[in-house]
């Protein structure tokens, strides 16, 4: 377990090196921050009926959805790892006397966490001191907070599941591209990431229901802001919890069979 | 039972073929075929404990699939391998604390930060427990001259400098069996010495059975006794180096300087050039000795300086690699 710790601390000292690309993030995602928020604005303000969340709610849900990206987005994807199997660092990883599973497992959930700490703070202290209709609200109620930090977590925990599985697919593709970036498109726009669950058409809602994705972040960020209730938050988080047991599960038989049929690129 | 004990090793791999040209390629889109390379073919040696063995043989003879076939990251299609009473691939996780391995050409250190803070990640992957971790760390800094790179992050640092705590890297856990797979590519002769020195010392000190590939031969002179030819994935020659030195080292260079005229017309004089302070000799040891010819040539001149020199190790193994046709 300790290994895996430091996985983690390593991967958060190599991010802390890149300050340019943090601050750099930081302004993208107080741009597209803005940018939804005000279509949102317009389009609440042009007299939309039967909205299925408040204005003040939906903007608080978008910048959490900024604030967090790097933590919850299915886009970002380990470079370090696709580069390790391509170029064939894959010999060093296989003399480690640990499962590579769960070493892939923490180096992603590491990268994640070192990618939003640096970014989230500015964002959430910054947001919060706006005035409406921009502003970064309060939590719904302290037991929202509870909630909303436990299903976060395993949001975190799902969507790093979910993200092992390209390094692994690419162990015998020996490419990322292709299949993996249209799953990772559909996985996004599914996760609420692009537009909030509930503004989705009903038949769409449903299909989703039954998908992952949307357990990542819409789930957590929905609890905050008190769009869903304490009762559902705890179903949702069941299933959270089921999907990730599936997932590690199903990511570590393929990558026993995948390690098997391994090729070292590059000589 | 040997330490390392391998029987009739095979693997091949499936590769792509494809004519150049974009016609070729479109083809290819649809259709692709697929040839079978037979990397090694019914390899099988043994090494006993505290054993160094070079691995030589041309590009592409499939060394450093042997290597990783050994080291558990590939596993053969045929054939055994025991090693320390597991089998590599089978027992991966077990078998690999035991061991160290060094791809000359790969990097195991974290690219962005001080290789210090590597060797703690590695310190937590192998369990080392704390203070023979320090003590281990210590040793190898002193060893390796490690002292004013350990804390610069590893892109900062030259080749040369890298390759030493690369090395460190792998040996923190003390292994019994350390795989070198071109440990000197690239690094300039102060480098290439240190690195070699150290793996006698380790070899002789901690009793670390080293298995080594490398195009530089004097990294196979200076540290292995015992070779293992292979070629086009067969093992060709496992045996002395000092043998195999003796077979085919049968030319010799001698140069003398005079300035009296030398006529010498003996049996195994391969040829004479005459320069600028005396002459230059190619002999034919199998069929006249070096005390042979001062013998003969001392009687007719006076000589001033001689030099004598032996075919170097290269030319040796290109001579193998051409009986072989490999």
């Amino acid at each position: 377990m300790r290994a895996y710790l430091t996985y983690f601390k390593l991967k958060f000292i190599s991010s802390l090196q890149y300050r340019t690309a943090a601050w750099a993030g930081i302004a993208t995602q107080f741009f597209f921050g803005f940018v939804y928020i005000m279509v949102y604005v317009a389009f609440y303000e042009s007299g939309g009926k039967n909205l299925p969340m408040e204005l003040p709610q939906l903007v608080t849900y978008l910048w959490l959805n900024q604030s967090l990206l790097a933590l919850v987005n299915q886009f970002s994807r380990d470079q370090e790892l696709f580069k390790l199997i391509k170029e064939g660092g894959i010999s060093y990883e296989l003399t480690r006397p640990k499962n590579l599973y769960f070493m892939w497992y923490f180096k992603i959930i590491g990268q994640r966490l070192a990618n939003v700490t640096l970014r989230f703070i500015p964002l959430v202290l910054v947001t919060s001191l706006l005035p409406d209709p921009f502003h970064f609200g309060l939590p719904a109620s302290f037991v929202h907070f509870i909630f909303f930090i436990l299903s976060l977590s395993l949001g975190t925990l799902l969507v790093t599941a979910l993200s092992v599985f390209y390094p692994i697919v690419t162990l015998t593709t020996m490419s990322e591209k292709g299949i993996v970036n249209i799953i990772i498109t559909i996985a996004d726009i599914l996760s609420g990431i692009v537009v909030p669950i509930p503004f989705f058409p009903k038949f769409l809602q449903i299909i989703s229901s039954f998908l992952p994705f949307q357990y990542i972040s819409d789930l957590p960020f929905r609890l905050y802001v008190g769009n869903v209730n304490l009762a559902d938050g705890v179903f949702g988080m069941c299933i959270q919890l089921i999907w990730i047991i599936i997932f590690i599960l199903i990511g570590n038989i393929m990558m026993n069979k995948n390690i098997k049929r391994v090729v070292v690129q590059g000589g | 039972m040997s330490f390392i004990e391998v029987k009739q090793i095979s693997k091949t791999f499936k590769v792509a073929k494809k004519k150049s040209g974009l016609k070729e390629s479109i083809k290819s889109f649809f259709k692709r075929e697929y040839i079978d390379v037979k990397a090694v073919e019914d390899i099988s040696f043994s090494i006993e404990k505290g054993e160094i063995v070079g691995y030589i043989g041309p590009n592409g003879a499939g060394k450093s699939t042997t290597i990783k076939i050994l080291s558990g990251i590939l596993v053969p299609d045929s054939g055994q391998c025991k090693i320390n009473n597991m089998t590599p691939w089978k027992d991966r996780v077990k078998y690999v604390k035991k061991i160290g391995v060094v791809f000359g050409q790969r990097s195991q250190l974290w690219w962005d930060i001080p290789a210090e803070d590597t060797f703690d990640l590695l310190k937590d992957i192998y369990e080392i427990p704390e203070k023979e971790y320090l003590e281990t760390k210590e040793d190898l800094i002193k060893k390796l001259n490690l002292q004013d790179i350990i804390n610069i992050p590893v892109r900062q640092l030259s080749l040369g400098q890298r390759m030493r705590c690369e090395i460190a890297a792998s040996l923190l856990h003390n292994p019994e069996l350390l795989f070198l797979d071109e440990p000197t590519i690239g690094l300039d002769a102060v480098s290439k010495q240190v690195v070699r020195d150290f793996i006698k010392k380790l070899n002789k000190e901690k009793k670390t059975t080293v298995i080594l590939t490398s195009h530089d031969m004097a990294d196979i002179t200076s540290l292995a006794k015992r070779i293992i030819l292979i070629g086009k994935g067969h093992v060709l020659y496992d045996g002395s180096l000092k043998k195999l030195q003796n077979k085919y080292e049968t030319e010799k260079y001698v140069s003398i300087k005079t300035n009296d005229k030398l006529a010498i017309r003996n049996k195994g004089v391969k040829s004479k050039t005459k320069t600028k302070e005396g002459y230059d000799l190619v002999i034919d040891t199998r069929e006249i000795s070096i005390s042979e010819l001062l013998n003969n040539i001392s009687k007719k001149i006076t000589i001033e300086d001689i030099e004598i020199d032996h075919e170097g190790i290269d030319n040796i193994i290109v001579k193998l690699y051409e009986d072989y046709k490999i």
